[in-house]
């Protein structure tokens, strides 16, 4: 898919976004909306995933480890055809396949995830049983910028390098975690000198211009070595009043806001019509 | 009942090697305990299968997730007390999604001796057994350890097994029938049931002996898996005696004694004491006398059974 239409077609999933964290009353729209390019990137040009065969061994795996971003995701997989699009309004609801964080019972998605800082020891696994079974899918893990105080996340960094495990860590860098901005709760920075330090290479990003993010995986994927691509992101990108707005990690837009909200991605869509 | 002595972790060691020439799928992460685990015996026959995570437990656990997403049957051993420090990633990535994960916690409880109460974990089976879908293991001595290993690595789901660090007497041959969920009785009785597990059961059958002298006709059930436990075989003890002694190397709260009180409470008129770590932290000391100290011997499995 050529650059302009995965960005017509993430703006289409924001508007997914918005609409299931509405009708469930809940759920994080923020951290949802800032990656949603790059892993409609990931899904529409990259990944060699089938969604009549979920569990094939030769498909490439993309682990969402900041699983609270899940409407982004299932928006993804959704539009993918892991499962039909009706269940997205039944996010977070009783008896519904949709779990209010990532869950591996939805087709498509690779971890259950919930509590921060697991992805990268999780791809780590899966890339031991890549070579134990000689095969050559990719790994993709996305973090955000706030779960790198994990401590767990350098243990895994740390492991990827030594044992010379080949994966593509992308940080949503959109500066804004559950309580505040990042640099008021616990400065990360200079992330870029972290994962070079712990023997990774380093990309840097504007992570929701699609020619970047394209040329980026690219580069990425030919690298011997793990890559942490990162990716400068506005938490709420797309949807004016919640963009860079830190009440809108957890919070779902009321029928108010969703109508707001839809009508500037909609003019978006338009403007790249 | 020799008097040939070994610890159970030499038993984990041997099974790991067996079931890895078993099953191709077998394979051993590590947390820089490995000469202790007993996991560093895989590496002559098997280098490729077994893995070196340093001192980082809670990747080392969700590292094993990866592997067992992928189809692998993974073994994350390290002491019994740093896998607690994981115990989230556990509860997470492991037993929340079924995890084919084998959880191994070598050097539990006071019989860890001299290295003190920061090593003696006497928690591990409560926090593990709280778990949803987890299973908990805890070998009585080296061949049941070797022979729940294989069963282990034949289970397809997520487990926790106990070893010790201190040589125990090794009770059983390669005969032993080890199947998970499944008490053994190891000496019949009609008068009092002693239901132990790990190093506590040689201690009970010595107890059942002294009992003997006191006209005590005492039953010992091998209590080994902890999780799912053998309530058939428990209350149908109890149902005979009348009277049910716990016996382990473990808290009281939450353990072999929380989980039998919990089945005798519901569905039984029997009597129970919980002989094991009466909810306190121990100290450094050679694990006889810290037996000794704390109550865990035959004599006061004797002394209880009288008052009982």
């Amino acid at each position: 898919m050529k650059a302009k239409e995965l960005q017509k077609l993430a703006h289409q999933l924001r508007k997914d976004i918005l609409r299931m964290t509405h009708a469930a009353k809940a759920g994080h729209p923020g951290g949802s909306l800032s990656m949603i390019d790059i892993v409609t990137a990931l899904y529409f040009d990259k990944l060699n995933v089938d969604p009549n065969k979920p569990k094939d061994p030769e498909r490439d795996r993309f682990i969402l480890s900041k699983g609270h971003a899940s409407p982004g995701m299932y928006a993804v997989l959704a539009e993918k055809g892991f499962f039909p699009k009706e269940e997205l309004m039944k996010f977070r609801k009783i008896d519904s396949l949709l779990q209010g964080h990532t869950d591996i019972r939805v087709p498509g998605v690779e971890m259950s995830a919930g509590s921060l800082g697991m992805g990268v020891s999780y791809a780590n696994g899966i890339a031991f049983a890549r070579k134990l079974d000689n095969r050559s899918y990719h790994i993709y893990v996305m973090l955000g910028d706030g779960e790198t105080q994990e401590g767990q996340i350098w243990e895994a960094a740390m492991n990827t390098s030594f044992h010379k495990l080949k994966i593509t860590t992308i940080i949503d860098k959109n500066r804004i975690q559950n309580d505040d901005f990042v640099e008021k709760t616990l400065v990360i920075d200079p992330l870029d000198d972290k994962w070079k330090a712990f023997g990774w290479d380093v990309i840097e990003i504007d992570g929701h211009d699609m020619d970047e993010i394209l040329k980026a995986l690219e580069k990425a994927e030919k690298s011997k070595g793990p890559v942490a691509i990162i990716a400068d992101t506005i938490k709420g990108k797309g949807v004016s009043f919640m963009e860079n707005n830190p009440e809108f990690h957890g919070k779902a837009p009321n029928d108010e806001e969703l109508k707001k909200g839809l009508e500037e991605l909609d003019a978006k869509i338009r403007s790249l019509s | 009942m020799t008097q040939k002595l070994e610890a159970s972790r030499e038993g984990y060691g041997r099974g790991l090697v067996k079931a890895a020439k078993k099953h191709k799928d077998v394979v051993s992460l590590e947390a820089d305990l490995g000469k202790s685990t007993k996991s560093r015996m895989l590496i002559p026959e098997f280098p490729e299968r077994w893995i070196s995570c340093g001192i980082t437990e809670q990747n080392m656990i969700v590292t094993a997730a990866g592997l067992a997403w992928s189809g692998k049957i993974p073994f994350a051993s390290t002491f019994a007390i740093f896998s607690e420090r994981a115990f989230e990633q556990i509860r997470n990535a492991v037993a929340r999604p079924k995890m084919n994960v084998k959880v191994i916690g070598s050097h539990a409880g006071l019989v860890t001796g001299t290295d003190g109460a920061s090593a003696q974990a006497i928690e591990d089976m409560a926090i593990y057994r709280s778990l949803p879908n987890m299973v908990v293991i805890c070998p009585a001595d080296s061949m049941e350890a070797e022979k729940a290993t294989l069963a282990l690595a034949e289970y397809d789901g997520p487990a926790y097994m106990r070893l010790t660090r201190d040589k125990t007497p090794i009770l059983f041959d390669d005969n032993h029938k080890f199947e998970i969920g499944k008490a053994i009785i190891l000496k019949e009785g009609k008068d009092l049931s002693v239901v132990a597990c790990g190093p506590l059961i040689p201690i009970a059958l010595e107890a059942a002996e002294l009992l003997k002298k006191e006209d005590i006709d005492a039953e010992v059930i091998n209590m080994s898996t902890i999780k799912p436990l053998d309530k058939d075989t428990l209350l149908r003890s109890a149902k005979k005696t009348g009277k049910v002694i716990t016996a382990e190397d473990h808290n009281i709260i939450g353990g072999l004694g929380g989980a039998v009180a919990e089945v005798l409470a519901e569905n039984s008129d029997a009597k129970l004491a919980r002989i094991g770590v009466q909810d306190t932290f121990a100290e450094s000391g050679a694990p006889k006398d810290l037996y000794e100290k704390y109550g865990l011997t035959a004599e006061n499995i004797v002394r209880t059974a009288k008052k009982l």
